[in-house]
């Protein structure tokens, strides 16, 4: 049974923002595939009534203090920018607005 | 022991420096030149910090001089494996998405690396993002084993693992999220000690799986491995995750093991890892038995315990770590640092991002990518992340369940030893089971170290020490234990890589 | 052209049903997971540290004056506070969003189940609040090349990360059925009350204006005893005022389409303010599939009862019962209150009273001119440039007789021409009653000489002739001069 197709795929890469080719698409979809399956074996598993783990020792109520601490020198926030302008970092038009 | 600097242990070393038997800089000149010398064949290093190292050196030696007391590794030259973010230096995760970043800040290791006044000698190679189990993943080159530079050195922290074996380095940093810490250990030789976690921060830790993720010690004797644990260990408040309580006593308990005695500690078995179907080749199974009965001979007592949830480690495993890594890494978009490609006037954001991640990402980290998006992706998130998050509980209890009869656990690191390059890359999955017996500790968070134990056809095996969360102590005292076993030390019977010309890999003060 | 109806033939053959979601900026002094300083209008880029830019390895903690914030606004609208709340990534990639994926809540909301009772003509509405949970706000992007900074046909975007991070509350509204023909009225009573909430907690300046409130409104129709209909979400909405004309024009717009058949599209639509219509956005044909899981980097969160009720103890008077405590000192009865609220001048008044000024001259010059002016300008009256404390000053100069009404109107113009305040003003402009009465009685001879006839019918008696002269010597004094004073001159000459 194949759990996965080329086409689900592009959509993931898509979600992804992964601009892939055809044929790693290909090599993707026959490699997930026997990893979902094998991952598909945790349906065995009977969980009802069991709570998730998230972390080694469950941490609660983790704050820090309304104190502001210094923020980065401008130089070094923007001179990581593969292309800055006006102080700001500019990207290419945003085609679709999404958010 | 051996007069030569780069041949003692890191204890060694820092009592010289303190003692004034050697400088810092003598110290630190000796692992650089080291470096040049061998690691254009072993390929361990993405940066070496030539000027950095001494400058820190000199510091020691010039605290020493006027009178000031030192830390327990200061002087004592470390290397830190390139997911760790380092100010100044350039920091790539193995990708090419961040080629040239040279970050803002420094990991809170790294900060307490330099409080502990330790050289920073560079950088290590990786798989991209910590994203293997045998660094080929890395985008920049190959890192070889000192023990036979035609095989792999295990991963993700094949760097940091090649460059304590081959003795570039006699500390180095690793991260473990499935084993990536003791499975290269296992392979070239060396001690690996996964911590908790949540007892060493994660700040400045490029995340590949948040929950999964811990900082640990790379070292050839537990001792060692010991030491650096405290120095970077303990409550962070920058990192929500990290324990506000005092780190287990691990150096006192090496201290311990290293007297040879383990009467009193019993030790568990975990009956499923036997009998998997995946189970270790018969090598592996040799060595870890023979160190098994060296462990009786010290006092231990073994104990074959049940973990039937085991079974399901690796594929929880690959729902969690990739789910989480496909939003971790959902930041490498080429607008605020990092690569850009594809920006041509024409195309639209969107495109240019996609194009971006497309260059600046490998197949296995795509591969990770894709899968955590489709695992996280409409209608499947109960069933695939919130299920393995389930699972980890179950695994969770067979651990606390095994823990109130036994003081720790013991099996093989790895299933096999180191195989030869390009053995595994074809299958992700055959790629995965290296993994098999160190996941466990990383789903239930608690604490796990791989010392040598033997060799398997002339490759080093190692066995792996599981402990319960919080208890650091007693993984470190076995390791130590089975140390006092080996005479010489198997981590000191690594063939001597020859000293070569060529620098391929080398570079100084950035790339 | 959108076909429209007209408000009335919509509301006779459709109900509607409203939403709300507001997202408030909490102005605290540090940003939500980092300590990054949250001051307003900072150079761009200056306020971002490795955690708001989502540097590699950075990772948040969660600010724990936000967390009370949300709680406190979650009391404060009867909200039910979880026992155990987690955040949640909400996964989409948009280059405002350093991370790619927005820290928010997903199932588990810090505040569930409230209400909040708003009064339109005399009726009470009860607004139910499903949700209320803490997020971060997005940085700012600046549109390059197109027209008037605006997405569409922009070459290219700018952006600056000081808001980044900045925690943001989102109050989500249950559906309000039964609203009628008062929909766009109880719309914007609710958002008003919402922010006089807030404002009342001191956690958020709440300006719609500046962006620290934002509204979204929902609106879908139905015919009676029909399921409700397929909702538009209108993004945009800068002020009170548009809440309410938003959700007019989707009424209008809505009923139309619905009339002639057409389906409504389940759509974002942004609001505009110079023409009070809505326009679609993006369109939902790809729907965002947004990969909520929980945040794996910031710990759960418990809070104990004590905490819950240390904090409700804190809580200030709730508007309404200030409101309604105002109304009594103020002597004001229920309709005069009503466009004192209405005007959204409560706290204006309450301030310029603090200034010194009497209860009814507050009220007057807010309610009266002020008010005027706002909705000659469309603006909000607390937008004007005119302070509390200045009307407190100017009031103070009309019962001093130093400023008659009309030039006390004149001496408006003058500071909300930024010309500064009321004496400066005055001074500057020479706008002062005429206090030389051997100016005023020169002025008042002429007068009777010019207006022999009417000084008659006084000197026979007949006082109220008297206004005629008092217009005369106005004019001739260009208004600078004190009607009363006037009058008794002129009575005292001619008896
Ligand atoms: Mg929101
Ligand atoms: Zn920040």
């Amino acid at each position: 049974m194949s759990t996965i197709s080329r086409e689900e795929v592009a959509h993931l890469a898509r979600l992804a923002r992964l601009e892939v080719t055809d044929d790693e698409l290909d090599a993707f979809a026959g490699q997930l595939d026997v990893i979902l399956e094998s991952m598909k074996t945790l349906g065995e598993v009977d969980t009802d009534g069991v709570q998730p783990t998230s972390h080694a020792v469950p941490l609660v109520n983790v704050f820090r203090e309304d104190r502001p601490q210094p923020s980065l020198p401008r130089d070094a926030v923007l001179a990581g920018g593969p292309d800055t302008a006006e102080d700001r970092f500019r990207v290419p038009r945003i085609l679709d607005e999404e958010a | 022991m051996s007069d030569r600097i780069i041949d003692k242990y890191a204890v060694e070393l820092a009592a010289d420096i303190r003692e004034g038997r050697l400088s810092a800089v003598e110290v630190t000149t000796a692992f650089l030149d080291r470096i040049a010398a061998v690691d254009g064949t072993v390929k361990a290093f993405l940066h070496v910090d030539r000027e950095g190292a001494l400058a820190t050196a000199a510091e020691v030696d010039a605290a020493r001089a006027a009178g000031e007391e030192l830390g327990p590794l200061a002087g004592v030259p470390i290397a830190v494996k390139d997911v760790v973010v380092t100010k100044g230096l350039p920091t790539t995760a193995a990708s090419k998405i961040l080629e040239g970043w040279i970050p803002p800040y420094d990991a809170t290791i790294v900060e307490r690396l330099k409080a502990a006044k330790m050289p920073i000698l560079g950088k290590t190679n990786l798989d991209e993002f910590a994203m293997g189990s045998s660094t080929e993943y890395s985008a920049y080159q190959q890192t070889a084993n000192p023990w036979d530079t035609g095989r792999i050195p295990g991963g993700s922290g094949g760097g940091s693992a090649a460059a304590v074996a081959a003795k570039m380095a006699p500390l180095a940093i690793g991260t473990d999220t499935g084993g990536s810490i003791r499975q290269p250990g296992a392979v070239t030789g060396t001690f690996g000690g996964k911590p908790t976690y949540g007892s060493n921060s994660r700040y400045g830790l490029i995340a590949f799986s948040s929950s999964l993720d811990t900082p640990g010690p790379v070292s050839r004797t537990a001792v060692d491995g010991a030491l650096l644990h405290e120095v970077i260990s303990g409550h962070d408040p920058r990192d929500s995750t990290s324990i506000d309580a005092p780190v287990p006593p691990v150096f006192e308990a090496a201290r311990l093991g290293a007297r040879g005695d383990l009467s009193g500690v019993k030790l568990g078995v975990v009956k499923e890892f036997a009998e998997g179907t995946d189970a270790a080749e018969p090598g592996v199974v040799a060595a870890y038995e023979a160190g098994v009965e060296q462990l009786v001979k010290l006092g231990a007592e073994i104990i074959e315990v049940s973990c039937p949830s085991f079974t399901y480690a690796l594929p929880t495993y690959y729902l969690i770590a990739p789910s989480e890594a496909s939003s971790n890494l959902a930041r490498y978009d080429g607008v605020r640092y990092g690569l850009r490609t594809g920006d041509d006037g024409e195309r639209g954001l969107e495109e240019v991002m996609s194009l971006t991640r497309e260059a600046g990402f490998g197949p296995e980290v795509k591969r990770r990518i894709i899968l955590g998006t489709y695992a996280l992706s409409a209608g499947y998130v109960d069933a695939f992340y919130g299920k393995a998050q389930k699972v980890r509980t179950l695994i969770k209890q067979d651990f606390e369940k095994a823990f109130e009869q036994v003081d720790a656990l013991i099996s093989p690191t790895t299933p096999f030893t180191a195989f030869k390059f390009g053995e595994r890359t074809g299958d992700p999955y055959q790629m995965y089971l290296a993994d098999l017996y160190t996941i466990p500790s990383n789903l239930y968070g608690g604490p796990g170290v791989s010392v040598p134990v033997g060799l398997s056809e002339g490759m080093p095996v190692g066995l792996q020490v599981m402990g319960p969360v919080m208890g650091d102590d007693i993984t470190y005292r076995v390791a130590a234990a089975l140390e006092t076993t080996q005479e010489p030390l198997l981590a000191d019977t690594a063939p001597d890589i020859h000293a070569n010309v060529r620098f391929t890999s080398f570079s100084e003060g950035g790339k | 052209m959108t076909k429209l109806n007209t408000y009335e033939a919509a509301l006779a053959a459709y109900e509607p049903v409203l939403g709300l979601e507001t997202h408030i900026e909490l102005d605290t002094a540090t940003k939500m997971f980092c300590g990054c300083a949250t001051t307003f209008g900072a150079e761009p880029n200056a306020q971002v540290c490795p955690v708001c830019l989502a540097l590699p390895g950075a990772l948040p903690v969660a600010n724990k004056a936000a967390v009370e914030a949300t709680m406190k606004i979650g009391l404060a609208l009867n909200c039910r506070i979880a026992e155990w709340t987690r955040f949640a990534r909400k996964n989409y990639f948009y280059p405002d969003m350093p991370k790619n994926f927005q820290t928010s809540q997903y199932e588990e909301p810090l505040c569930e189940d409230g209400y909040v009772d708003v009064v339109v003509d005399g009726e009470s509405y009860r607004v139910e609040i499903e949700r209320v949970h803490l997020e971060e706000d997005t940085g700012k992007t600046l549109h390059v090349g197109g027209a008037t900074g605006r997405i569409h046909g922009a070459t290219e975007s700018l952006v600056d990360y000081n808001r980044a991070g900045i925690p943001l509350v989102e109050i989500v509204t249950k559906p309000v059925p039964g609203t009628g023909a008062l929909a766009p009225e109880v719309a914007r009573a609710y958002a008003t009350e919402l922010r006089d909430i807030v404002r009342s907690l001191g956690v958020s300046d709440v300006r719609m204006e500046q962006g620290s409130m934002r509204c979204d409104v929902n609106v879908s129709l139905n015919r009676p005893g029909d399921e409700w209909g397929t909702r538009t979400e209108t993004k945009n909405v800068n002020s009170l005022r548009s809440v309410e004309r938003a959700v007019r024009y989707e009424i209008r717009r809505q009923s139309a389409l619905l009339d002639s058949g057409d389906k409504i599209l389940q759509e974002t639509r942004h609001f505009h303010e110079t023409t009070g219509e809505t326009s679609p956005g993006r369109s939902k044909e790809e729907a965002t599939d947004y990969r909520y899981f929980p945040e794996p980097d910031l710990a759960v969160m418990e809070p104990s009862k004590e905490w819950v009720e240390a904090l409700r103890a804190s809580l200030p008077e709730p508007p309404r019962k200030r409101r309604e405590r105002l109304q009594a000192d103020w002597g004001l009865g229920d309709k005069e209150m009503q466009s004192v609220v209405n005007a959204d001048a409560v706290e204006l008044i309450e301030a310029t009273i603090a200034a010194g000024a009497g209860a009814s001259g507050a009220v007057k010059w807010w309610l009266g001119e002020l008010s005027r002016r706002a909705n000659e300008t469309g603006a909000e009256l607390g937008a004007l440039a005119i302070t509390p404390a200045q009307v407190a000053e100017l009031q103070g100069m009309v019962e001093d007789g130093r400023l008659n009404d009309k030039l006390a109107r004149q001496v408006i113009d003058g500071v909300l021409a930024g010309e500064g305040g009321p004496a400066e003003v005055a001074a500057a402009r020479g706008l002062e009653v005429v206090s030389d009465t051997g100016a005023l009685e020169a002025a008042v001879d002429e007068a009777i000489a010019a207006n022999p006839a009417v000084a008659e019918k006084i000197r026979g008696g007949k006082h109220a002739a008297a206004g005629a002269l008092i217009g005369a010597v106005m004019k001739a004094t260009k208004g600078q001069a004190d009607a009363g004073t006037v009058r008794q001159i002129i009575l005292d000459k001619l008896s």
